[in-house]
Formats: structure tokens, sequence, C-alpha cells
């Protein structure tokens, strides 16, 4: 919420500062760059005054020479404030805190993952604190199994809280929680077990020990200072969360959170921290290979590159099937070999279809859709359709901070500053503002919910349209049933009451119904003068992207094959049996003498290829994709691994190139291309600085200054130390030698500041903490409303879903571990990937006389299944639900009708 | 153990009509685990997780109130809980000697309960009875000026 | 000499009955309270001079003052008794509990009335049991009678009240941890600002007072606020209940004129020391004061001449101190008491309290160094006032720099000669 900044004079150990008014003192020292130690003070979960670690001395005035002692994280900024940070007492006292800490810290840091970007070893040399006084016993506790993603080591705890903070006040966790009191308190479950909140992976960031740490690195453990990083963009959902990737000796150590204040801000999702296993699978297709008598076989890269020049120049038909996964760059010039009008998008029309509508609206309409950060400044949401915890995780995330905003209001008309967290929550207590759910069958957002809403996608789209007419009484009547009635009266209310009404819908349930009703809603909205937002939550990380770019979708291809249209088809980094049913697929390999597959792992279409390339996946590839919101944000790759695996686009450009002889084109070239086909994505060229940008003459190295090893990493091979690989296609380097200040947003691969060895780091590369990056945040976004757009409401409006007798309309129900295929296949996260089950509601389960753990025999894909079922009251009358993507129900067309026969006794 | 059993309709009401001007359910968490306490003398892990169910929070939220004060036991107790006060005025006053005897007597330290579950000997803070120390409590019996010579007869009455 | 808040009291503690507390006058100025307006009530609490009883000394008209007033202001309200009396050496809270109970709910109706209050609280420690019965009896004979329920003494005020028993932990006294503990919460404290007049009982505005503050309202408002001053010796009003415990002759609880000197009690009303006993010093107001010694026998008894000598007077009972007791031993036990019940949420507390209590106990066993002393001085200093985020630290850490000031020696003794010498 935006309030005047009221700015105010403040001296610091003598020195004035014009700062602003409404913060605390901390965030005002740390914004101004100045070395304040902190533990429990966070700046997304704010202050709570615990750790006392952030004592500074208070002057009542200039004639005060004595002070009084003062804990920064909780003083409000006054005008003429005089404080000191380096004033003796001070220090001492911030000195004596640490050694109070460390009376029970079992100072394990050789043996700590932790260690070298460790919280607590850099507070602790800040205050200078290094002498143990302590003689006695160190309290120890035992530590839990908490899951695959999450270790424990409770010795090291500093007792910040700011784990529980995170996960109980933040993110809406409940199975950890802090036990006992005095010395002995204990964070942790009530039993062992799996963490069961989606974002349980900040727990290593939020920790300043090594209490929780990333399991998953632990099984290839390398200190921070010995990684290679770089700045890179989550591909396991839409939302396009910036991340950073750290690799060592070719394999991908572990996934951090990379701060934009624009998208994810401080944090990630399960899924996106400890996905990425799967790119150091022994399954990696790692050299080009060629089908030869039923068995693929290794061919060198001139070779296959050679060939494939041959299969594809001249007049040859050819398909080219892109990727929703794949950068711009690797899709334009797959584009750019088949020439546009043999280019599929390669998902199916249903879903093509509906992305098309949510560019349309959003690139062509009034409405403004907000970035994922912007989304906690709303105060009333209206979700149509989405199952936004697992579609979405991290838009749920700041959904939950944007229902504290209503509530909020009481504290600040107590004058409560919204930095003071305790005391906010206090007034807030469990209140949430306007949240008003119409989903398929229960979700986790439902307990935040002022109410939900459980129906079939029709009826979904009809409720958002008969809100939107009680908003502009112009609009077609839309009137439902007495309940239906009520609650469109209410959720229109609470919209119009609403500082910042905001409308989530998706193409999760595959309506273009649902998206027209929730444009047609906010555009009634913003017709009253309502600042109104808009998200749609669509499948992929460059679903956008390549729909900019693609017009037509894989049933399109798939039926031209039929009709001999083409000979060849180049799939990019795609599995057509997760898009389109088993039998229509097997019939379109079928249709093509050659099959060229470009991929990173094995699956259902590379056994049909005829030619195999080995590309990298985003750890091992540049290029731009394009986010929900419009965003286009460039993603760079972490190493050059030691075989054949190159991004796509340097695949499909080396194919392209006249002459192998030739120098190469670069990303930066690829993308001037891609500009001159599609002038409305210029953006993309300032997402990031050109391949050459310097500071100076220095590049931006990936390896923090301490990188060690070099010399010898290789000298099991060649003693030489060979020269470090160039990189032609960024700013950065793959070095350590560069530039050691800040570098350009966009190309930040870690954060390092002296003295600042840790995820906190961060501070010095905000404007003001918990604010912008110098130099802006990155990425562009391409949508933004257009005040004289000519687009009108959506006229179309379904009929009411009538059950049919007998028969469930099976919805898809999604998965944050499972629904998405890549990371599905990362060890910790497949431990949590269910099982394949058809879900019905009680009342269709009671009627057909099935009871949970039945099996269900159910037809799709062309073939029989038997699935065990699973009872869900959220489920609305003559619908099912079937897990989406998981591997036993690939490629079902949803949504689809099955009959309820129970084939055995559970 | 079922908590189900011990938890009539009517004391699940009886905690929720102590507490219906308050906004939360959880609220009420602690009446709830002084219920459980009063039919089965202490709270189990058990009882923990059937409690969340029915206040419809988490195990982990009913067990951070639970393992945070003193007088909630997580731990099995005997039929007869002695609490001993240990703060400064029963101290000067000869505390130390009174748990000597009963530790002897009973042949249990803090913390532990004498075969055939009689008695669980713990310390308690001050009783606010510093006039007449050394005291202490048997089950709600407060017993005060003791002496050794005392402690026989008065342990007697628990059977 | 007056005791208004004692006289009535049996000596075997059994509470008197509405019936009995009517008699003596009770539930009058419940009647002429809810006529007057509720400032007005406010403004004679603090022209009384009434300063809470509780160890703070603010006061009470002042504190209640600051609640909202008016139509727009949040609610409910709340009225809340701090009867979770668990200071060490602190008993004088359990016979107004357990005798009177019926003066402690009317000064808390009144309170509740001044303030608007819909709903009140008496938070008592579970040890009480006898006044759990007490007071459990005391609400339904008021309920009965009128003065509790929808039109308090025939009004339009509505006010219910209830009994809550605390689990255990000495932080419930603390009013900001037992607001969270009254919400069900881990009784942590609270920050402040905002102030519970404010931001209370589950964001409410809430007032909090202490048993033998409340049990002086009804005669404030029944006999004014000049009556009242009169009564004490100082110009802070009222009289006070002072105890003694340890070595003395006759350990009681007194009601007295506010301001009678520490030698008037110690031996008027003690008694003076057992025989064989000298006095060596005394912790004038309960386990979290500092000591005072011989030298200030003669000091008053009230808040600001009690602060003067360099103590604090909080509940006002006396914890003696005698020669043939150790004071390290004395103040070790203290230490574990406090480190014991910290609530664990802020550092100088949580990881200072036990380092001194190991400390105290090294020197006990004999095994004590110079540089000890060095620490535990440094921990007065680490958790001193306004350093940590409540006020057990610091008051955990007033025995414990007034025995480093007063008795150095005994410190040192210890550590030269291995052992205890009082062992």
């Amino acid at each position: 919420m935006s309030l005047e900044i009221i700015m105010a004079k403040v001296f610091i150990d003598n020195k004035a500062y014009e700062v602003d008014g409404s913060k605390n003192v901390l965030e005002t020292c740390l914004s101004l760059g100045l070395n304040l130690p902190y533990f429990c003070w966070h700046p997304a979960l704010r202050s709570v005054g615990a750790c006392r670690q952030c004592a500074i001395l208070k002057y009542k005035d200039e004639g005060d020479k004595k002070g009084r002692l003062t804990i920064a994280c909780l003083e409000s900024v006054t005008d003429n404030m005089r404080i000191s940070i380096e004033a003796p007492e001070a220090h001492q006292f911030r000195a004596g805190n640490i050694e109070a800490l460390m009376t029970n810290h079992p100072h394990d840091c050789p043996v700590c993952d932790e260690g070298g970007e460790c919280h607590l070893q850099d507070m602790t040399l800040m205050t200078g604190h290094n002498y143990r006084r302590y003689s006695f016993k160190k309290r120890t506790h035992t530590n839990q199994y908490l899951g695959p993603f999450i270790n424990h080591e409770m010795n090291r705890c500093i007792q910040c809280y700011r784990c529980v903070r995170f996960y109980k006040d933040y993110a809406g966790g409940k199975d950890l929680d802090v036990f006992a009191s005095h010395d002995d308190v204990y964070f942790g479950r009530h039993q062992e077990g799996v963490l069961e909140n989606e974002f349980s992976g900040n727990l290593v960031e939020v920790c300043p020990t090594g209490v929780f740490t990333d399991k998953t690195l632990k099984k290839h453990f390398t200190r921070k200072w010995d990684l290679t990083d770089a700045p890179s963009i989550c591909h396991q959902c839409a939302l396009g969360c910036n991340i950073i990737v750290s690799e060592r000796y070719g394999s991908i150590r572990r996934i951090l959170s990379r701060f934009n204040g624009d998208v994810n801000g401080y944090f990630l999702c399960d899924r996106g921290r400890f996905g990425y296993e799967y790119i150091n699978s022994g399954k990696r297709i790692q050299t080009p290979s060629k089908k030869q008598n039923g068995t693929f076989l290794p061919i060198s890269r001139d070779k296959a590159v050679q060939e494939i020049r041959e299969i594809t120049r001249g007049d040859k038909k050819l398909m080219g099937i892109g990727s929703p996964k794949a950068s711009l760059e690797s899709n334009f010039l797959l584009r750019q070999l088949v020439g546009a009008a043999n280019f599929y998008a390669g998902i199916p029309a249903a879903e093509g279809r509906l992305i098309q509508q949510v560019i349309a609206i959003l690139k062509d309409g009034k409405i403004k859709t907000p970035s994922l950060n912007a989304v906690k400044e709303y105060d009333a949401v209206f979700i149509l359709g989405e199952d936004v915890t697992n579609t979405a995780p991290m838009l749920a995330l700041a959904l939950r901070q944007a229902a504290k905003n209503k509530p909020g209001e009481s504290a600040r008309a107590m004058k409560i500053p919204d930095w003071n967290d305790a005391a906010v929550r206090e007034i807030v207590q469990e209140s949430t503002g306007p949240f008003y759910v119409a989903t398929a069958h229960a979700t986790k957002l439902d307990e935040i919910a002022t109410q939900t809403y459980r129906t079939h996608p029709d009826n979904i789209a009809l409720l958002g349209f008969a809100v939107a007419f009680k908003i502009n009484n112009q609009l077609p009547e839309v009137k439902g049933d007495e309940q239906t009635e009520m609650l469109a009266t209410t959720i229109a209310e609470a919209m119009l009451t609403a500082k910042k009404p905001l409308i989530i819908a998706g193409t999760s349930l595959y309506s273009e119904a649902i998206l027209q009703s929730a444009a047609n809603l906010a555009l009634a909205l913003k017709d009253m003068g309502k600042d109104t937002g808009l998200v749609y939550v669509v499948p992929e990380a460059n679903s956008i992207g390549l729909s900019l770019i693609a017009d037509q979708f894989l049933d399109r291809a798939f039926e031209k094959a039929e009709h001999g249209a083409a000979e060849t088809v180049v799939i990019l980094e795609n599995d057509l049996y997760q898009r389109m049913d088993k039998n229509s697929t097997d019939v379109f390999f079928q249709d093509h003498k050659n099959v060229i597959v470009l991929d990173y792992l094995h699956n259902s279409t590379t056994q049909k290829a005829t030619l195999i390339l080995p590309v990298g996946t985003f750890a091992e590839a540049d290029g731009t994709i394009i986010n929900n919101e419009g965003r286009a944000q460039r993603f760079y790759q972490v190493h050059i691994p030691a075989n054949e695996i190159s991004s796509s686009w340097k695949w499909l450009q080396r194919i392209l190139a006249d002459n192998s002889d030739l120098p190469a084109k670069h990303l930066d070239e690829i993308i001037d291309s891609l500009i001159e086909v599609f002038p409305e994505l210029q953006a993309i060229r300032s997402i990031a600085p050109s391949a050459d940008f310097r500071e100076g003459t220095q590049k931006i190295p990936r390896e923090p200054h301490r990188y060690s090893g070099r010399t010898a990493m290789h000298a099991d091979r060649n003693v030489s130390e060979s020269k470090p690989p160039g990189d032609p296609d960024s700013a950065m380097s793959f070095t350590m030698e560069g530039y050691a200040g800040l570098p350009p947003s966009a190309i930040t691969p870690f954060y390092w500041s002296p003295g600042w060895n840790s995820v906190q780091a961060i501070n010095k590369y905000q404007i003001e903490v918990g604010g912008p990056l110098h130099g802006g945040n990155p990425g562009k976004r391409l949508f933004e409303p257009l005040e004289n757009s000519k687009d009108d409401y959506f006229k179309s409006i379904p009929s009411p879903f009538s059950p049919k007798n007998g028969e469930c309309l099976v919805l898809p129900l999604y998965h944050i571990f499972g629904s998405e295929e890549l990371s599905a296949q990362s060890p910790g996260i497949k431990e949590r990937v269910p099982e394949p089950y058809i879900c019905l509601n009680n009342t269709d389960a009671l009627n057909a006389g099935i009871t949970e753990g039945n099996i269900l025999e159910i037809f799709f894909n062309g073939e029989k299944h038997q699935l065990p079922v699973r009872l869900n009251a959220g489920l609305p009358n003559g619908v099912a639900g079937l897990p989406k993507g998981l591997q036993g129900t690939a490629g079902i067309q949803f949504p689809l009708w099955i009959t309820l026969d129970r084939v055995n006794n559970g | 153990m079922t908590v189900e059993k011990i938890f009539k309709e009517k004391e699940i009401r009886e905690i929720q009509e102590i507490h219906r001007h308050f906004p939360v359910k959880s609220a009420a968490c602690i009446e709830a685990l002084k219920v459980i306490q009063k039919h089965h003398r202490w709270v189990s892990d058990e009882a923990v997780r059937e409690l969340a169910e029915i206040l419809e929070m988490s195990p982990e939220a009913i067990d951070s109130v639970a393992t945070y004060y003193s007088l909630i036991f997580r731990r099995p107790v005997g039929r007869h809980v002695i609490l001993i006060c240990d703060s400064v005025s029963c101290w000067i006053m000869g505390y130390e000697k009174i748990v000597d005897y009963l530790k002897n007597k009973l042949a249990i330290g803090y913390g532990e309960t004498t075969p055939e579950d009689r008695f669980t000997l713990l310390s308690i803070p001050c009783l606010g009875t510093c006039d007449r120390a050394p005291a202490m409590i048997i089950d709600e019996d407060l017993h005060q000026d003791l002496t050794t010579e005392k402690l026989d007869k008065i342990l007697e009455k628990y059977e | 000499m007056e005791k208004p808040l004692t006289e009535h009291i049996r000596n075997d503690h059994t509470w008197l009955t509405l019936k009995e507390y009517e008699k003596t006058g009770g539930y009058q100025a419940l009647r002429k309270a809810v006529k007057l307006p509720p400032e007005e009530v406010t403004k004679r609490v603090k022209d009384s001079g009434l300063k809470g009883r509780g160890g703070a000394g603010f006061s009470t008209g002042m504190k209640w003052g600051m609640v909202p007033m008016g139509k727009d202001v949040p609610t409910p309200k709340y009225f809340i008794a701090n009867a979770d009396e668990m200071e060490p050496g602190s008993f004088k809270d359990r016979l107004l509990l357990e005798g009177n109970p019926h003066q402690l709910i009317e000064g808390m109706i009144i309170g509740a009335y001044a303030i608007q209050a819909r709903f009140s609280f008496v938070f008592l420690r579970w040890a009480y049991h006898a006044a759990a019965k007490a007071i459990t009896g005391a609400i339904r004979e008021a309920y009965e009678a009128g003065y509790l329920g929808e039109n308090v003494g025939g009004s339009d005020f509505q006010l219910d009240m209830s009994l809550h028993i605390s689990q255990g932990r000495y932080m419930c006294g603390e009013e900001t941890a037992l607001l969270n503990a009254l919400e069900g919460k881990r009784a942590n404290p609270r920050a402040k600002p905002p102030f519970p007049v404010v931001s209370g009982l589950f964001g409410k505005p809430t007032i909090v007072n202490n048993v033998e503050t409340l049990s002086n309202v009804p005669h404030i408002i029944a006999k004014g606020a000049d009556w009242f001053m009169k009564l004490s010796k100082t110009d802070e009003g009222g009289t006070k209940l002072y105890g003694a415990s340890g070595r003395v002759k006759k350990p009681g609880l007194w009601e007295l004129p506010l301001g009678i000197s520490l030698r008037e009690i110690l031996e008027e009303h003690a008694g003076g020391m057992q025989d064989g006993y000298e006095l060596k010093g005394v912790l004038p107001g309960g386990g979290s004061t500092d000591f005072l010694t011989t030298e200030h026998l003669d000091v008053a008894m009230d808040y600001t001449s009690v602060a003067k000598s360099g103590s604090r007077l909080g509940t006002g009972t006396v914890i003696v101190l005698d020669d043939k007791t150790c004071p390290v031993g004395m103040v070790s036990n203290l230490e574990h008491f406090f480190a014991q019940e910290s609530c664990g949420w802020c550092t100088p507390c949580r990881e200072g309290l036990p380092w001194t209590a190991k400390i105290l106990d090294a020197l006990e066993a004999g095994n004590g160094k110079m540089e000890d002393l060095e620490v535990l001085t440094f921990q007065t200093h680490y958790m001193a006032p306004g350093n940590t985020f409540c006020a057990l630290a610091p008051g955990a850490m007033e025995p414990l720099q007034s025995a480093l000031k007063y008795f150095r020696e005994d410190f040192e003794r210890h550590i030269h000669e291995h052992k205890c010498p009082w062992k």
C-alpha cells in the first residue's frame, strides 16, 4: 500500500543522513550500507526484537554523551534522532551477545554445510568476539528426519525463531513449531516426518546457521566459495522465479533463490529449489546418436550436423515441433529451420488456444497484470478455477501475504508500523481479507478463504460472469441459483469496496469460459474505476513465449502428418507422449521417415527418434523465456559440459549455418534475428547486458575469488592447466578473474560482499533493503495495459454443467510434486510424487457402491487402466479427478468422460 | 488411549463455552490439555494428536503450547505428584533436607516415579507461602512448615 | 491503624461469602461507581495516588486513563486481574485471594466499568487451589446477585467474568506474557509499544492489574481519594501488605501504612532475627530486587524511597538473609530459578542466565576463579534494563549485582578457600 514517504534527518555516529521516516533504524542502517549485525530480523519477515543483536546507542539530544542502548530493529526512525553504531558500549554489547550465543554452539564449522556462507560466522566476525570464557557443558538436542529436502542439526541453533516465523506466519505451514522453553527450546515437528509445506526449502536460506540445510546439496557437497554460479530462471512453472544455479566438477550442486524484487523476492518453492537433480541423471543424453538397426549408436557432432543439414536443406517436407520448456531462441531457430508455416507449438490445441486467449487479453487489453511480488499489495482476491498451490506455488505464497492486507489496516490505523511484525500479527490475529476461491475441488488456499465454491469449470465461469454482471449491469444478464446469487453479490461487494481487487484464473481446467469470465470481471471493475489486477496462470516456463511465435498446435501437426505433409519432423525438448494420446502419437511418428529429436533425457519420444542431439537444460544453456505476466527474462548456463551437450539453439544454429567453418553466431545475434522477425519482442534485447558488456575491461566472473582447485582439477587427465573456456554469449566468464564489484542485476551470478558471505549479502545489492536491486530488478514486461484498448467484454456465456447419469467428467488434478515432468524425475521429488489414482466425490462413489481403495477400471489413451480410488468431498457431483502429468497418466486429453465400474474389492 | 473417550461432548462444549467470546478456537487449547490431564494424569503423544483433530490445530501447535507449561506433563506421572518448592525462602529454611529425605524414603530422584506408580517427585517454584517454609503440594493439598519428622505421616495419606 | 484490605479476613483464610462481604459494606462502592461517568471513576482512582502493587509501581489511574474510550474504539475491551503470584518470596496476594475474593471482584468490576470492558478474567496460578475454590464460588455468587452479567448493579453496564487457571511458568506474571497465555499460546512477552491498553488481549484494549492493587479500589471509591492518601506515611497513598520470610522469629504478612520503615517491619512485626542469627541483608520486594543491608534499616518502604537507596519496593515481601546462610548460595538459588523460568525468546536471558547459574554453582562447589567474578559483572551489564525483551533478566540481575557490591568478600572467600565457607 503506497504511503507518502516522510523524510527524516538522522545522525549516525555524528554523520547526517536523509532517510525514509517510516522505517526502523536497522533497515535504515543496512540500506545506507552500514554494517549493523542482526539475526532475527529478515527483510520479508520484518522485526520482532528477539535476538538483541542489532543493539545501538540512542542519544536524547546533542548534549547527551552517554546514550542508552536500544534495539535498532524495533526503533522507529524519528526526525533529528541521534544514534551510534560504533560506540564502544554498543560494540561490547553486540560482542557479548555473540558470546552468549556461542555458549551452546558446537563450533563445528569444518563439518557444517553452512560454513562459508553462514550468517552466524559473518556476524561473529563483525562483532569481534573471538574468545570463549564459557567453560561448562553445552545443551544438545536430537535431530529429526524431515524428508528428502531438509537436513536437521539442532545443536547449531541460535534460537532466532526465523524458521517458525517463516514456516508458520509467512508460508502458512502447520507442521513445524517451537517446543519447550528457556535454553531448551527446540524447533522441529511433533513427530519425525516429511515437512508438508511447499516452501520448506526456504528454511535453508532463512536459517542463519546450519540447522536447516539443503539435503540434496549434502549428497554432493561443495563449499560456496568453490561453486561456479550463474543467474538463471526456474523452468518448473510459468512464474519465472529467479534462481542461482551452482555447479562443480560438471554436476549441478544446488539451486538458490536469486532476489528479484518484482518476481519471487527472497523465496522459491520446493519444486523449483529441489527439482534440479534430473540434470545430473545418469540417463542424460550426452552424445549425438543415430538409430541403426533398432539401436542408437553414437556419432560425432560434425557428422550429426552434416546429416541433418542434408535432411533439411533444399525442397524438403519438414515439420518442426517447438516446446514451452525451451527458450525463445531455440524455438525461433527451429522455426527458421523448418519455415514459419511448418512450425508448430508442441502443445495440444486445447491448451494452445487458451494461452493465445490469455495473451490477447493481457497484450491488447486495459487490465493490468501485476508482477508476482506486486500481488502482495492487493487487498481482495477472487480465484477462478486454479489450484494455485500446485500450479503456480509462489503465487500462492504471495496471495497468503495479500490476504493479510485488509486486516492490516487496523494496525495501520493504530499507527503500528508495518515492520513491527509481532504487533501487526497480534492485531490481525487469524483474520484475512476478502478471499474467494471457486475451484473444482478442495485446495490448500481454502484454509485462508472467506468462502469457497466447489463446482464444475463452466459453473465457475458462470459465477465469474454473474459477479461481473452485478458490477456492470450493462453486461449480459447472468443469474444463477439462490446460493450462487448470494455468493456473487458478496464477492461483487467485496471487490467494489476493496482498494485493489485481484482476479486469478488460468488454463489448468481447459476452460476458455473461465479465462473470459475473469477478463470480464476485471474489465467491469476497471470500468468502475477500481485499481484492478488480473493474473493468469499458464502451464509452463515459456508457454507465453512459444505462443508469441507460433500460431498452430500439435493437433494440426498430427492432422497434417496423417496427410503426408512431412517426411522429417524435428522435435525440440518435448516428449509428445506427455502431450497427446498414445495411439495418435504412435501414428504421428510412423508418418515420418526422419525423426530428429533434441532433448536432455531419454523418454518415449526419443525412443522413436532416428537422430538424437544432446541439448542443455536451463543449467547448460543460455536463453530467454517469458513468464505468465509477460516478463521476458534471461537465463545463463552455469558451465560448459565436458561432452557434446549445448543449448538447443546452438545446435540449430550449426545446422542453419552455411559453412561449419564460419564463426558461430552468438546469442546476441540470434536475438537480433528474432527481433527482426518479431519486432514486438524487441524488449528482449535489453533484459540483460549484451555479451560485449564490460565493467571497464573486465567480464563478470561466475566464480567467487576464492574458487579453488582450478590448477588441479583436471590433473588426472592433463597436468597442464587448460585455458578456461570463453563465453561469447554473455558478459560473464567461467573463471574467478574479473570485476569484483556489483554486477548488473541481470548478470549477478552470486551474492558476496566483504564480511557478508551468506545470502544476507543481498542487502548490499539493493537500493534499500527489501527493495529493488541496483540497476533495477531483472526482466522486462511485454504486456502493459492499453488505456485506449478497443477490447470489449466477452459475450459468450456457457450453460450450467449438467452431470451425466452414471458417468463422471474427469478433470486434471495438479501436484506440485509430480505434475511437472522433469522435476518429477529428481530423486527427492520422486519420493513425494503420488502413485496414479482416480479421485471421486463421496456421493458419486456412494451411488456407484465404491469406497476408498477400490480399484476402478478406466479407459484412456486407448487403453484400460486400473487405478485405486481416493475420495475427496470437495469434488462436485458428476466430476472426478485424475492427477495430471504423472508417468502413469501421461497424454490424457482433459476433460474426458468415464463410467464408474468397480473392478475388484480394494 | 483415545481422547475421544474422555472428551465427552459435554466437556468439549464446556471448553468452548469458556472461550466462546474468544475469536479463535485455538485459545481453548490450554483448557483442553488440562481436561486431558485431569482424566489421565498426563498428556501423551497420542492425546496431542487426537486433541489436534478436535481443535482443528496441528499436533505441532498443540505440543508447542503443551511443552511450554511446566505443569502439563508430557511424560507419565504417578497417582500422586509431589511438588516441592525449591525457591529462595524455602531454601533458606532448609528445603534441601526435606527433599533429601523424600528422595531417600521413596528411592526416587526428581522426575522419577515410584514403582506401582504411587508418587512422582518434582520441584516447583515459589508456592507463595514463604512465611511457612519449607512447603510442598501433593495433588492439590498444600503442606507447610515441613520438617523431616512430619513427612512419613503426610505421605501415608496418599495411597 | 486502618487495615481496609485485611481487617475482615479470617485467621484460617476461609473466604467471606457475598452476604458476609456485604455486611462489611461490600458492593456499595460498586453501586456508587456505576452511577458515575466511567471517566470519573478513573479520575478518583488516579487522584488517590494508587500505584501498581505487582512490582512495577505505575499509577493505576493513569494506566486506566490510557484506554481509548468512546464509540469508535476497538471492542471488546478486557479487564484482567493478575493473580499469578510467583515472585520468589512473595505471598501477599494469596491472602487476599483466599480470604476475601469479593473484595477483588468488586475492584475488578469497578475497574472494568471505568474502562468499559466487556469481559474480565482472574488469571490465577495453578498452585493456589484454595483461592481457586474461593474465586469460583465468589464469581457464582456475584452473578446471582446481579453484580455480574447484564445490568451490573442495576445499570446498563454488562460484564462477564471467569477464572483462568495457569499451568505454570513464572513468565505468566508479566502482563503481556499473561495475555499470550490467555490466548492459548506460549507465554512469551510482547514488545511494547504497542501497550496492552491499546493492543492487549487479541489485539484489543486491555488492562491488567495486580490483585492487591485492585483490592484497594472499592475502598477508594467508597471513602474517597483523600482518605486513601492519608492512610500512608508518604505521598504515595494507601496501605501495603508487607511480608517477611527467612530466619525471623515471626515470618508473616501485615497490612501497614505505605512507607513504614524496614526496621519496623523486621523488628516490630517479624519479631527480629531468630536466636543465634544476625541480620546480614534483605531483598525488600521479592527475589528480583537489589539487596539492602543493615545500613538501610531506616529506609521508608515506599516506591520512591526504596528506589533512592538502590533497590525496589517490588511486592513488598521482604526476604531476610541471615549471617549463617551463604549469600552466594542464595543468589545461586535465585539465578537457577530465573534461568529455568526464562521463556527462551531473547538471547541475553536465555543464554546468560544459565551461564550465570553455572558459575555460581562452580563457586559454591569450590571451583570458582577470580575471572568468574568478571564474567558475573559482565552478565549484570549484559542483562541490564532495556537490553532484554522483558524485565525477567534485569530482575534476575538485581540480587546478583547487589550481592557483588555488598558481599564481594564472601564471593572471594569461595574462590580463595576452594569451598563454600558456610558449608
